[in-house]
């Protein structure tokens, strides 16, 4: 690895880069030492046992301090120095046999990232790139007119399309399911900008209220979807009537104990909820009170008896990415309605300033109420299509994680674009599942590029706000 | 006089904690009149309006709003109530934009009480109600004529966060306006104001004075702007009123002019703040 | 009467702890407004830093256990530490002027990123620390019951008071105390008045996590095990126990800390187990809707 290799002529601060680039090595030795160089492992009698794996740390310190040196070389100008070797470190990491897979890839991570930067510098760089910058906005300024009907057309067909079996049809049914949990967050977190932690709390009041209904009253999905939306709403309103008065931060972590309660409840009223067990035989949505049966009872007509199909397992998965596919859409529906509202605008109003809202005779508790409530209800819809999904719930899959799922998704699809949503939902859940080799990096990668999303593109990677309300038409605009 | 004022306040007293913010202060506004609030630097303006908004529950005090619409204790009335139901409006002396929408929809914003009501409570307004559609519309064309009213029209559609400054100022005014009130209490409108721009709202208040027939209660620092326009002025001082009359009056009352400059002899001051005080020639 | 002593030296050592982390919540809150969602996490890699401290120090043939815990003490202190100045450093500072919310979110962000860091180094299972420290005092003896303080608590709760000590000192006593002081006050004035606010700000982080990682030293000693998980739930009972104290007090976060420790302890003694979480909670939200500024806390006026 020859990063450092062509330290530039010119009288650059070298000293001053090899110092710096020096503490940041010393920082990630001793980051890397305890954790990364030892691993505890089970040893029979003793108990705790190490194993080393500094060979890992030397990696890491010294990935870093070549790191730090290029990032410094392309600050200066020397682009080309910095990218021919990091791309080959990076080719290197990825393609080499080596023995230590994942710090392999994190090498090569690190060194592509790298190789990224020093290409876009030299871009800026190159003559006539002036309008360089523009390209970015012009293309995600198209990207945002032709997705969504692309999108929509491709929701639809997809079940019928040639590529899509079960398991892919499956992992729509997820991608969807997130799709509309993070439609319905965005309404509160990036409308009414309540940064709402507790927010997998109503998603299981939902499933909760579809499953003990099933399971005591005998109901079935349709019947116990109005339910299910209706009494999340109310919890939602019951919550958040004493705390929506609390500032931001406060808020957030008091949803976050109200999601903890809620599903601590679940897990020990055992009486009542099933305790950790949770609620299995959950019946299955039925089309118009046709069940979907491979073996139907005497006399009983099924989807594929009455329509003269033979039964294949596939109808009822389709029906089932139906009706989360069209529950999803009238939340987005209902989304793009409501902001031309004014109860929408003034949930706008309060994220920007709640002092002035008061100013202007809107009732900050009302207002508020409303958002948290109506989210609330979507939750509970998408919960009760959870349980009816799985035939089983219990309180494990409402843990905190969960919300900070949803969130993850709301936030990185920059807060209040719903196609963002869409988009972080896909790469977030669908390629994980899709790459299951993936999946012990996933939230790993969530939190990371939580992190990463809140330092580089703080309003979301597809920040751009439509006005609801326009004085001049737009081609007249400045 | 009988007649009743806009706005009177009576012994309004402000304490936090141990900190006497305004002591008994007493005054009254009328309609159609241009108030003045002045004072040096502390001396307890915002709070008044803050008490007056519903930001602060006042310690002691009665503040008793009049006008066609009937007659509001404003200190026993919510924040939201007051601009709503008693028809307070105001500016805040660090503007208070709702930055990341547009101009236009700030002034819709303010007028979200009737745009609520003609939408349904929204139930309507999800609908499709054509109620709420003209009832929109209506909205639309109050905002138009504000924000041609201050200059704004050709930038209703850019996001308030993004206009200078002098354009923010007036918007807040705007919105202000676009609320319907009885009262208008603007908090140092003309704090960074270039002296045209500040000359300009000079006109727009008295305009809005004439044309909406509403009491306009004024905190302002710059003496052209409240020497030319105000019809009357009330002193404050440590949160104590230590004058109260026309402009006439108050530039000659010399417990003003020792507020103001401290307890030294006039003839040490330095030159233009006195022209501040007392050169400026009556409405111009 | 032996019972519920019991429960109340099995809380303030419980209290202890939470305490310890408390103050990270409680520094940063007071000098740059935002929780610190990480510092539970960050408490959790110092409880695995000392447990991997310990196994090594075994490993080289150190066999006297004092000397062993002090060596932990100090290590786990210092690399833990390197963390919270990392976290700072990468997660908020680049975010200081950005949106109200954003320092939240990138915090929730670092505390998924730490608790799955931990987890696919060190792997899922519970981690077992063999008891170092076995025996203790009887102090009393009722019928059938003896009301035990072991050596284990003793040593948690004087450690505490001890670096609770040291650390009021540090705080009121020196110019770096006096410097966060002022970065509390007013940020931009101290900058204009020659404070390192930066340098003030990450001095806070690596103090906050140093203390973190000693409650984390504690927790492995007292239960015996950990896991990447730990920091979630301690994490959310030490920021309650910030917030019950109030948040920006030391003294607070001290008094909240063992008032949380005391009621966990009591209601699981005389309620329900399943619900202790439950309880710190409701005290949460109780005190968030009811007194926001806390017990010691001061009230804010709200700025129009």
């Amino acid at each position: 690895m020859a990063v450092a290799g062509d330290p530039a002529p010119a009288a650059p601060p070298i000293a001053a880069i090899l110092k710096d680039a020096a503490l940041a090595a010393i920082v990630t030795f001793a980051l890397a030492l305890p954790l990364v160089g030892f691993e505890t492992i089970d040893v029979s009698g003793v108990g705790l046992g190490l194993n080393f794996r500094f060979a890992a740390v030397a990696i890491a310190t010294a990935t870093v301090f070549l790191g730090r040196i290029g990032l410094a070389a392309i600050a200066l100008g020397r682009p080309i120095a910095v990218l021919v070797p990091s791309a080959g470190v990076a080719a290197a990491a990825a393609l080499g046999p080596w023995p230590m897979r994942t710090v392999a890839w994190l090498v090569a991570i690190a060194a592509a990232v790298l190789a990224l930067r020093a290409g876009l510098a030299l871009r800026r760089l190159a003559p006539g790139a002036g309008a360089g910058a523009a390209i970015p906005a012009r293309i995600v300024g198209r990207l945002r007119r032709v997705a969504p009907p692309l999108l929509l057309a491709l929701g639809v067909a997809f079940p019928f399309l040639p590529f899509t079996d079960q398991r892919l049809l499956d992992i729509a049914i997820l991608v969807v399911t997130y799709v509309m949990l993070g439609w319905g967050l965005n309404i509160v977190v990036g409308l009414a900008g309540l940064l709402d932690l507790g927010y997998v709390a109503f998603y299981a009041v939902g499933a909760y209220t579809f499953g003990l209904l099933a399971l005591n009253f005998d109901v079935g999905f349709w019947g116990a979807l109005p339910a299910a939306g209706a009494l999340a709403a109310m919890v939602g309103l019951l919550l958040g009537f004493p705390v929506l008065r609390l500032r931001g931060d406060y808020l957030a972590i008091v949803t976050l104990g109200f999601g903890e309660i809620i599903r601590i409840v679940l897990q020990n009223w055992w009486e009542v909820t099933g305790g950790p067990n949770g609620v299995s035989n959950i019946p299955r949505p039925t089309f118009f009170g046709l069940p979907f049966k491979a073996e139907p009872d005497e006399g009983e007509a099924t989807f594929a008896t009455f329509l003269g199909l033979d039964f294949s397992p596939a109808h009822r998965v389709t029906f089932l990415y139906f009706i989360i596919l069209a529950m999803a859409l009238i939340v987005n529906a209902f989304t793009r309605r409501i902001r031309r509202l004014p109860v929408g605008r003034a949930w706008e109003a309060l994220r920007e300033d709640e002092i002035a809202c008061r100013a202007l005779g809107i009732n900050p508790t009302n207002t508020k109420l409303s958002a948290f409530a109506i989210g609330a209800m979507f939750a509970g819809f998408a919960g009760s299509f959870f349980a009816a999904r799985q035939g089983f719930i219990s309180p494990e899959s409402f843990t905190f994680i969960e919300s900070a799922v949803i969130l993850a998704i709301v936030v990185l699809g920059g807060m209040g674009s719903q196609l963002g949503i869409v988009l972080a939902a896909i790469v977030l859940i669908g390629l994980p599942e899709f790459l299951r080799e993936l999946n012990q990096f996933r939230m790993l990668a969530f939190g990371a590029g939580m992190v990463a999303i809140m330092v580089w593109r703080p309003l979301g990677l597809l920040s751009h706000r439509e006005p609801t309300i326009r004085l001049h038409a737009t081609g007249d605009r400045a | 006089m009988t007649v009743v004022p806009l706005l009177s306040v009576q012994h309004l007293t402000m304490r936090f904690g141990g900190l006497v913010a305004i002591d008994d202060l007493s005054f009254d506004a009328a309609d159609r009149e241009i108030t003045a609030i002045i004072g040096p630097n502390g001396a307890g303006k915002t709070t008044v309006f803050n008490c007056l908004t519903g930001f602060y529950q006042p310690t002691v005090g009665r503040l008793t709003l009049t006008h066609g619409g009937g007659t509001f204790l404003l200190e026993r009335l919510e924040g939201h109530r007051i601009a709503k139901e008693a028809r307070v409006a105001r500016t805040f002396q660090n503007i208070r934009l709702f930055p990341r929408m547009t101009a236009l929809e700030n002034l819709v914003v303010a007028q979200h009480n009737r745009l609520m009501r003609a939408s349904g409570y929204t139930v309507l307004g999800l609908l499709g109600h054509p109620g709420y559609r003209r009832a929109e519309r209506e909205a639309v064309e109050l905002a138009r004529h504000w924000l041609e009213r201050t200059g704004l029209a050709d930038r209703a559609d850019r996001d308030a966060g993004s206009l200078p400054y002098g354009a923010q100022r007036r918007l807040e005014i705007a919105r202000a306006m676009c609320t319907r009130p009885a009262l208008l209490c603007l908090d140092e409108p003309a704090a960074g104001l270039n002296p045209r721009e500040s000359a300009e709202l000079n006109d727009l208040l008295l305009a809005v004075r004439e044309e909406e027939r509403i009491g306009i209660l004024l905190i302002e620092h710059d003496m052209s702007v409240v020497m030319g326009i105000s019809d009357h002025i009330v002193v404050l001082d440590y949160g104590k009123r230590i004058a109260d009359g026309s402009p006439r009056t108050v530039r000659n009352d010399p417990t003003v002019i020792r507020a103001y400059l401290g307890e030294e002899d006039d003839e040490e001051l330095p030159p233009e703040v006195l022209v501040d005080l007392r050169g400026v020639p009556p409405g111009c | 009467m032996e019972y519920l002593l019991q429960q109340i030296i099995n809380g303030l050592t419980l209290g202890a702890i939470y305490g310890l982390i408390a103050i990270g919540y409680t520094m940063v809150y007071g000098i740059i407004g935002m929780i610190n969602f990480a510092h539970g996490d960050v408490f959790m890699i110092g409880a695995f830093i000392s447990i991997i401290t310990f196994a090594l120090l075994w490993m080289g043939g150190v066999t006297s256990i004092p000397l062993a815990i002090v060596l932990v003490l100090f290590t786990t202190m210092l690399f833990t530490a390197v963390y919270g100045w990392t976290v700072e450093r990468i997660a908020y500072r680049p975010l200081r002027g950005s949106f109200r919310l954003a320092p939240l979110i990138s915090a929730i962000g670092m505390s998924i990123f730490l608790q799955n860091y931990v987890q696919l180094l060190q792997g899922a299972r519970i981690k077992p620390l063999p008891p170092l420290i076995s025996g203790g005092i009887v102090l009393m003896e009722g019928d059938g019951f003896a009301v035990q303080i072991n050596y284990t608590q003793m040593i948690i709760i004087a450690v505490t008071v001890a670096l609770m000590t040291a650390f009021t000192l540090l705080i009121t006593r020196t110019p770096l105390g006096r410097a966060q002081r002022a970065c509390e006050q007013d940020r931009g004035m101290a900058a204009l008045l020659g404070v390192d606010v930066d340098r003030t700000i990450s001095l806070t982080f690596v103090m906050g996590a140093a203390l973190a990682a000693v409650a984390g030293l504690m927790f492995a000693l007292y239960y015996g095990v950990v896991d990447f998980f730990i920091g979630f739930l301690a994490g959310l009972k030490a920021f309650t126990a910030a917030v019950l104290g109030g948040i920006g007090s030391l003294p607070g976060a001290m008094l909240g800390g063992i008032l949380i420790g005391l009621i966990e302890a009591l209601w699981s003694g005389y309620f329900s187990v399943e619900y202790k979480d439950v309880a710190a909670f409701a005290v949460l939200v109780l005190v968030l809707v009811f007194r926001p500024t806390g017990l010691l806390g001061r009230p804010e006026i709200e700025k129009v």
